[in-house]
């Protein structure tokens, strides 16, 4: 048998593989939910919670606990978690750089600056406030990324990335000045900063979940383009692709979905680093499938460790950035020693 | 990706050029001399212009402060003449202020521009791969967790930087050292302290977060003579070796293969070269914090200066010491009533200059 080109029924086997797998994924995704539901530094048994999200009157303060606390920040976790895996798969594919996180596109230091200017300037104090300075912020500095790398002849992969840092620096540094000067502002810009699903409002949350669905919509039928411009621009282009076109999509469903992750949840951006290479080594270099799982991946691991910040350090917490870090940094680790390929 | 695209190999179109054949051959022969001629041209051009400001901000910085001192008298102090006022200023305060300044600056440059090059990316910047978090890390657990200041900090953070590098090394080691396995185990470590960073800061008292985030953007200030000392000599000898290893780091350029037919030790080069870009890195980093961007945007500059994709050491080493002087000179003077540290000047004002070269590059490549 040659190996050339697999037989038919050999692709049809991958892909049903690759279908159980997101299956697979999909369960785990519930697991996470269940657990994010049912552990926290109260210990709350399986019947009470279950009661609670029924509706019955259990416990008040079981009730309390399980709805306003748990499920809003189970659903942040998931919706933050899963936009920032895909937008993080799309970065990578739109500046063809493995180390290129969502954040690269300025979205974060957008979003962070819009929020310091939020409490410094105007006094906004609660999480939920923030959103939509975040939101715009994110949005306004990607644009001028996207702007600023383009030129005339629009962005490539090279000069999203310069431009990216460059924008990021600058707004970086007007942030520290702020902070420098403003006690007050450094003292709650420091626990958004830090990443955290905590004191979120679901209900204001279901404001962006639009964006977050056009976005998630757009991402997933880029990967067929992104497949195209792995090749290169010119490759892309004999293939009859509109590359500044799949770029300039790509970069409107990154601000959608990362802009929107941040302003929940806060920086957040190691998430979209490390979801869409574990989402490479499981199912290979087609980008249709790395969008694909890097959802469910992403809402595994913020849920997760999210639930896992509520446990290690009882009866205090750590923020879901910083365990997401402590997390994520390992399986990155592990990931890249394994990998023999050269992956560049 | 690949590393070609970043940095297409041989740099110039010099190098490019096989065995040709006939008439061919020589017009190809003329047009290299050309091509050389014009690329060397251009770089003692740059090389001028950088020597020039590099001059005019040492002298402005040493004339400029809450008592400015005339040039000439500045030259009289400097040759220990003058006034006893004058000389406290001239050679206590604005010079070793001066010095540091020019020496991270170096040492930023030279090791962004190794770094890049050596891992084909230009996200590979010591800021990026975990080296300055390191060194950010462990100076913020000094000052926080154990009330340090001063030279302890710059210590701890030396410590940090090469632990940080160490970890990397020791985790990306596996048939010799990838580039890109080595980039992404670094974001990962950076991640690592980074996320220790904000766990301090959250859990301190804010004043102290304050101050601790005064060395996180980096700031020269006073420097102490012991840590000038310190930094000279670290950045002396790493420069040296670096200039030992610059040729077989050009051949490395040309990719692997070709480098290894050339007699190049491809794994030993690249550790002995990593080495060499870490301690650059850690030094300046310990003394005067991270600061921002310098790292990252003196090779693109460099490059964009002169034309051509080669990496180019000493522009590259000349653009930092100008950013970090520069920059310097706008951190102690540009606001009258405070003075902020010189990593936000360097973002602030740094980052626009690479944007302007980023659009400058983009209309030349569009009407080539």
């Amino acid at each position: 048998m040659t190996t050339a080109a697999p037989a038919a029924p050999v692709l049809a086997r991958r892909r049903l593989t690759r279908i159980l797998g997101l299956l697979g994924m999909l369960v785990a995704v519930l697991v996470a939910v269940g657990l994010s539901l049912f552990l926290g530094s109260r210990s709350i048994d399986l019947a009470a919670v279950l009661e609670a999200l029924g509706g019955r009157t259990g416990d008040a303060v079981e009730q309390m606990v399980v709805l306003d606390l748990r499920v809003p920040r189970t659903i942040i976790g998931l919706v933050a978690g899963a936009a920032l895996g895909l937008a993080g798969a799309l970065m990578q594919g739109l500046t063809r750089n493995p180390l290129a996180d969502p954040g690269l596109l300025g979205v974060n230091a957008g979003a962070s600056l819009a929020v310091v200017t939020a409490i410094a300037a105007f006094g906004v104090t609660a999480p939920s406030g923030y959103i939509w300075f975040a939101f715009l912020g994110a949005a306004v500095a990607a644009v001028l990324v996207y702007a600023v790398a383009s030129g005339r002849n629009g962005p490539t992969p090279l000069s999203l990335t310069l431009a990216g840092a460059a924008v990021t620096a600058v707004l970086t540094s007007l942030i520290t000045l702020v902070l420098l000067r403003d006690l007050d502002t450094l003292g709650q810009y420091r626990f958004w900063s830090v990443g955290s699903l905590v004191g979120r409002d679901a209900g204001t949350a279901l404001g962006l979940a639009p964006l977050l669905i056009v976005g998630a919509v757009v991402a997933l039928l880029l990967g067929r383009s992104l497949n195209g411009l792995a090749l290169g621009d010119d490759v892309a282009r004999g293939l009859g692709q509109r590359v500044g076109l799949t770029r300039a999509i790509a970069g409107a469903a990154i601000i959608l979905l990362c802009g929107s992750a941040t302003s929940l949840a806060g920086p957040l951006v190691f998430v979209g680093l490390v979801v869409p290479h574990v989402a490479r080594r499981m199912i290979g270099p087609d980008f249709r499938w790395i969008l694909a799982y890097s959802i469910p991946l992403g809402a595994i691991l913020l849920v997760l460790a999210d639930t896992l910040g509520r446990l290690i350090a009882q009866p205090a917490e750590l923020e879901a950035g910083i365990v997401v870090a402590i997390i994520g940094a390992p399986v990155l680790i592990v990931l890249v020693r394994r990998d023999r390929a050269v992956i560049r | 990706m690949t590393a070609a695209e970043i940095h297409p190999p041989g740099g110039d179109a010099a190098s490019g050029h096989g065995p040709d054949t006939g008439a061919a051959a020589s017009d190809d022969r003329r047009m290299l001399r050309t091509v050389r001629r014009i690329g060397l041209a251009r770089y003692l051009v740059v090389t001028a212009v950088l020597v020039t400001l590099l001059v005019v901000f040492a002298v402005l910085a040493l004339m400029l402060g809450d008592r400015v001192i005339a040039p000439g008298d500045v030259l009289a102090a400097l040759f220990g003449q003058g006034s006893g006022g004058d000389r406290f200023v001239v050679l206590g305060l604005r010079l070793p202020r001066l010095a540091m300044g020019l020496m991270v600056g170096v040492a930023f440059g030279l090791a962004g521009a190794v770094f890049q090059s050596l891992l084909g990316n230009p996200l590979a910047s010591p800021d990026i791969i975990g080296i300055s978090q390191g060194a950010s890390a462990a100076a913020v657990g000094a000052i926080l967790v154990f009330g340090l200041s001063g030279l302890a900090v710059s210590v701890a953070a030396f410590a940090g930087a090469i632990l940080v590098a160490a970890l990397i090394t020791i985790l990306a080691s596996r048939n010799g050292v990838a580039g890109s396995r080595f980039v992404l185990i670094g974001i990962a470590l950076a991640f690592l302290a980074q996320a220790l960073i904000q766990y301090l800061l959250t859990r301190s008292d804010v004043r102290d977060a304050q101050s601790a985030l005064v060395w996180l953007v980096g700031s020269i200030g006073t420097v102490p003579p012991e840590e000038l000392v310190f930094t000279a000599i670290g950045v002396a000898v790493l420069a040296l070796g670096l200039a030992l290893l610059a040729p077989r780091l050009r051949m490395l350029q040309l990719g692997d293969e070709t480098a290894s037919g050339l007699g190049v030790r491809i794994t030993r080069t690249r550790l002995l070269l990593t080495l060499v870009a870490v301690g650059l890195a850690a030094v300046a980093t310990a003394a005067v914090g991270p600061i921002a961007f310098v790292a990252f945007v003196s090779a693109p500059i460099a490059r964009r200066l002169l034309g051509g994709t080669a990496t180019a050491l000493v522009t590259s080493a000349l653009v930092g010491a100008v950013v970090v002087t520069g920059a310097d000179i706008i951190a102690q003077h540009a606001l009258p009533s405070l003075q902020v540290p010189v990593g936000i000047v360097t973002g602030i004002v740094g980052a626009p200059i690479l944007l302007g070269l980023l659009a400058r590059g983009n209309r030349t490549r569009g009407t080539a």
